[in-house]
């Protein structure tokens, strides 16, 4: 595999005394597919969450393309409290807003969907958009972008024509059966030009053909996009038809990882779900 | 796409000046007829217009809830008024304050260059910018605080904001520059109407070009999810101060208007209460809509200025009943904008706005190339 | 120390008032998370009440008018202005407070033609008092007292009734009050009743003391309880009590120093102070949307 995509060292996240995520250790190359897994509670979305910049993490760093994005070290109160591993090894404070991250590359979509909702899935993408203007106030609002905005307007209707939406740009979002609004979600993410896509539960609340649909999307848009994919999913058939590699939580930690295959036949990876292989 | 925009400034360019012309004849008639309301009722209706599609500007199309207007008015009419208060009268003006420290007038010092006529407008047209920019100054370094806190509290902290700077201005010792508690008077104001509509109207088309531009747009995304546009890429800190900033000076602008408007401004008059009306405008119009604001502006102004006038006389009460009676204008007023708020959420316009109406639902492909 | 006493008695006294009626946003906050921008207002009806019925009737029978009156009007303003927007955005709650604020002002313009009404002297607390050698009404003095009786009388009844039980259950969590089979809107009709029973019991004392009423005069008081609730952590009702008092010390201090001019100055710059160091007050819980 070529180049190191994303990498989570030793990441734990402490909510007061609640440990949500316990020293998590990750690693993504460019152009995988990776599933994060485990039963509800286990900190997948926190994970999400302290890489996208929502949450700073207790301890720990991420790196993304080779760069250390974020780090922290427990401070404050935090300092008696912390109950995690690794303390005192981090000594930066790095804790970029969301939307820095998401310029470097990295995009999301979220459990629940959010999406503008007074918007239309044109302008939904279209604003995605918006991090990649390199024009200022004053100049967008005098029209002197107008190239940029148009060449903007041209990828929206490119990336509506690829998921398959471009029948329903001028709907409201919310207006939009559940299915449809996932992949507007992801449209959007797109939109905003990633390297590293993560997609959280894409496919809760979908069927069994609406989710085989969703399998091959993925990787259809992976492929097209050069994308690396990190996604969080309860859809076994999804994650194991799809994903090169799957790393397992259980309250908060890495309880296994490697290939499909070899997370089907693990036995804590089993013990964890205790047959409750799908709740979605 | 690309027309599109062209048309926008040049419709709205054209609508400026169609209403320019209909101010020149609306005056006219109000000068045949003897109707001084009318005048009142359009040049305040034109100056609220503004200061309402500014506070919508940050209320609903960036989902800020502040009180601040008032303040930046504030900022903005006393800007213009002791910036262009002729040196001559200021003796008479700052009587209790030898004349005050500021000594000389920007209209005047254009009229020295280009002439009385030319360089008197173009002075107090440069004033009006001094006073978007003073009150966008204030704007920001009010905003670096305040732009974290959440809905309420944003709302009480803006509030707060506003009433500060209403006492500074009143302070005693900044009084040689604000004239204290006093008013401040006899500064040059447009006769006309049509000023009036010209630069409130290049204002507001300023706005409409933000509000659809793709700073705009992520405005609208900041309001409708905060935490999704922040994902998307779309800095909340930096957006939500360019709203805050920008509907601040044109709050200034307006503030200076307004001045013009009263022909005399003291810092009491501007109260939370001034801020609560704009804001009963910006409902009764429709929260994200600019053409539901000028509207419902002039409706505002001619309503508690003009057509509930005969409430308050008691001449007009049928037989022995004493129900009518000055304030009771205000009172019928109040009721309605109680029921707009209650039973008529949307306002006039929802969310929609004037062109959207006369547009028959349109083919998808218009709609595109329209880009709404 | 005369003078420093002088001082503190009316800042006591004033952060008294204060109090009780931050303790009406609060409650209301807490509860429906709506900063209710009419309850300075009813305040300022209550005063207003009282004029025109002491002028009907002994002031011993107008004092308790006064009080259901207002009770009245806090559960109409309720009823008409907010239970309808039970469901709407937050934002149109807020707006249709500063609505029924606007109305009830223009209302009592228009009743009052706008003049300045002395308020009725009310015999016993309106009397002077020499305290440590501070010449002071008996109201001073009452105020704070008054206040803590009321107080505990209330965090009697939010702790020991069943009425109480609910609104804790309610502020702490509407919707899953309701569930559990919690008649909200009584709670919520309890809440304002008690909210302006305080505000009428705050303007027979607030205006013993100013001694005019005018149709905008509650619009600062009001702004300065609702200061003092967010000091203290809006919601919270300990909260409310030691804002309230904070912020009636603090600017009576002030006024002694001479710069009175920056009372209310103070008051806001305060409350922004707190709000960016720490955003929900003194006593306030933490809210935050979860991802």
């Amino acid at each position: 595999m070529s180049e190191n995509m994303l990498k989570i060292e030793n990441a734990t996240m402490q909510f007061g005394g609640v440990v949500a995520v316990d020293n998590l250790n990750l690693e993504i190359n460019e152009g995988e597919i990776v599933a994060l897994i485990g039963p509800n509670g286990a900190g997948k979305t926190t994970a999400f969450n302290v890489v996208t910049g929502v949450y700073q993490p207790t301890n720990g760093a991420v790196w993304f393309r080779g760069e250390k994005i974020v780090e922290n070290h427990p401070q404050g109160k935090m300092k008696k409290l912390y109950k995690g591993q690794h303390a005192g090894e981090y000594t930066q404070v790095l804790a970029p807003t969301p939307d820095k991250i998401t310029k470097l590359g990295m995009a999301r979509t979220f459990q629940n969907i959010r999406l503008w909702k007074s918007q239309t899935v044109f302008d939904n993408v279209l604003i995605a958009k918006h991090c990649r203007v390199s024009h200022n106030v004053f100049s967008a609002t005098f029209r002197l972008n107008r190239k940029e905005e148009a060449e903007q307007r041209a990828d929206v209707e490119r990336l509506l024509e690829v998921v398959g939406l471009t029948d329903v740009k001028d709907e409201l979002a919310t207006s939009l059966p559940y299915g449809k609004q996932r992949r507007l979600e992801i449209a959007r993410a797109l939109a905003s030009e990633p390297r590293l896509l993560l997609l959280d539960e894409p496919a809760a609340g979908m069927n069994p053909q609406e989710t085989d649909e969703l399998t091959a999307f993925i990787g259809k848009i992976r492929d097209q996009f050069h994308l690396t994919v990190f996604l969080i999913e309860h859809h076994m058939d999804l994650v194991m038809d799809i994903s090169d590699r799957i790393y397992v939580l259980d309250f908060g930690k890495l309880i296994a990882e490697g290939t499909p295959a070899e997370i089907q036949n693990n036995k804590r990876v089993i013990d964890a779900y205790l047959g409750v292989t799908e709740d979605a | 796409m690309d027309k599109k925009s062209n048309k926008t400034i040049f419709w709205g360019l054209v609508v400026i000046a169609a209403m320019a012309v209909l101010s020149l004849g609306a005056e006219g008639i109000a000068d045949a007829t003897g109707q001084t309301l009318l005048m009142t009722v359009l040049k305040k209706g034109t100056v609220y217009a503004l200061l309402v599609v500014s506070m919508n500007l940050l209320n609903g199309f960036t989902g800020l809830f502040s009180l601040g207007q008032a303040g930046f008015m504030l900022i903005g009419a006393y800007t213009y008024a002791i910036l262009t208060i002729p040196v001559a009268k200021r003796a008479g003006v700052y009587q209790y304050y030898d004349g005050g420290i500021v000594q000389f007038s920007i209209p005047e010092a254009f009229s020295g260059l280009l002439g009385d006529l030319v360089g008197g407008v173009i002075g107090m047209v440069v004033t009006l910018l001094i006073c978007g920019l003073l009150a966008a100054l204030f704007g920001w370094l009010i905003g670096l605080p305040v732009l974290r806190l959440k809905s309420d509290y944003l709302a009480i902290a803006t509030l707060g904001f506003a009433e500060i700077i209403r006492t500074f201005i009143q302070y005693e010792s900044f009084a040689p520059l604000t004239n204290g508690s006093n008013t401040l008077r006899q500064y040059p104001t447009f006769k006309h109407l049509y000023p009036y509509v010209i630069i409130v109207g290049i204002c507001i088309l300023c706005i409409v070009l933000l509000v659809n531009s793709t700073y705009g747009r992520a405005f609208k995304a900041v309001r409708d999810d905060e935490i999704a546009a922040e994902a998307m890429g779309i800095n909340l800190a930096k957006h939500k101060m360019l709203s805050f900033v920008i509907s601040s000076f044109f709050a200034g602008v307006g503030g200076g208007l307004l001045a013009m408007y009263m022909s005399s401004v003291q810092a009491k008059g501007f109260t939370v209460a001034m801020t609560y009306e704009i804001l009963l405008m910006v409902v009764i119009g429709g929260i994200g809509s600019i053409s539901g604001s000028i509207i419902a502006s002039y409706l505002f102004i001619g309503c508690s200025e003009w057509w509930l006038r005969f409430l308050d006389d008691p001449g007009n009460n049928p037989g022995g009943i004493k129900l009518l009676a000055p304030g009771f204008r205000m009172v019928v007023f109040s009721t309605f904008i109680m029921i707009v708020v209650l039973f008529f959420r949307k306002g006039i316009m929802g969310e929609k706005e004037f062109p959207d109406l006369l547009r028959r639902r349109p083919k998808k492909s218009e709609k595109e190339a329209a880009g709404k | 120390m005369v003078q420093f006493l002088s001082a503190l008695l009316p800042g006591i006294s004033v952060g008294g008032q204060y109090a009780l009626i931050a303790l009406g946003y609060t409650m209301v906050y807490g509860i429906l998370r709506l900063i209710n921008f009419a309850h300075g207002d009813i305040f300022t009806v209550a005063g207003f009440i009282m004029f025109y019925a002491v002028t009907a009737m002994p002031v011993q029978l107008a004092i308790p008018l006064t009080i259901v009156l207002t009770v009245l009007l806090g559960f109409t303003v309720e009823r008409l202005a907010y239970k309808p927007l039970r469901s709407a955005p937050r934002m149109s709650v807020m707006i249709s407070a500063i609505g029924v604020s606007y109305l009830l002002q223009n209302l009592m313009w228009y009743i009052t033609g706008g003049q300045p009404q002395q308020y009725p002297v009310i015999p016993w607390i309106s009397d002077s008092i020499s305290v440590f050698g501070v010449e002071t009404k008996r109201v001073t003095v009452i105020t704070p007292i008054l206040t803590i009786v009321l107080i505990l009388a209330l965090v009697t009844l939010i702790k020991k009734t069943r009425i109480g039980m609910a609104m804790r259950a309610a502020s702490r969590d509407f919707e899953t009050a309701r569930l559990m089979g919690i008649k909200i809107n009584s709670v919520i009709s309890m809440t304002f009743v008690i909210g302006s029973f305080l505000a009428a019991v705050g303007s027979f004392l607030f205006f013993s003391n100013y001694s005019t009423v005018s149709p905008t005069v509650g619009t600062m008081p009001g702004l300065k309880a609702f200061v003092a609730a967010v000091f203290g952590g809006i919601g919270s009702i300990p909260g409310a009590v030691v804002g309230g008092f904070i912020i009636g010390i603090c600017e009576n201090i002030i006024r002694g120093l001479g710069y009175s001019t920056f009372s209310d100055a103070f008051t806001f710059a305060l409350l922004i102070l707190v709000l960016c160091v720490k955003p929900t007050g003194l006593f306030g819980e933490k809210l935050e949307e979860k991802v």
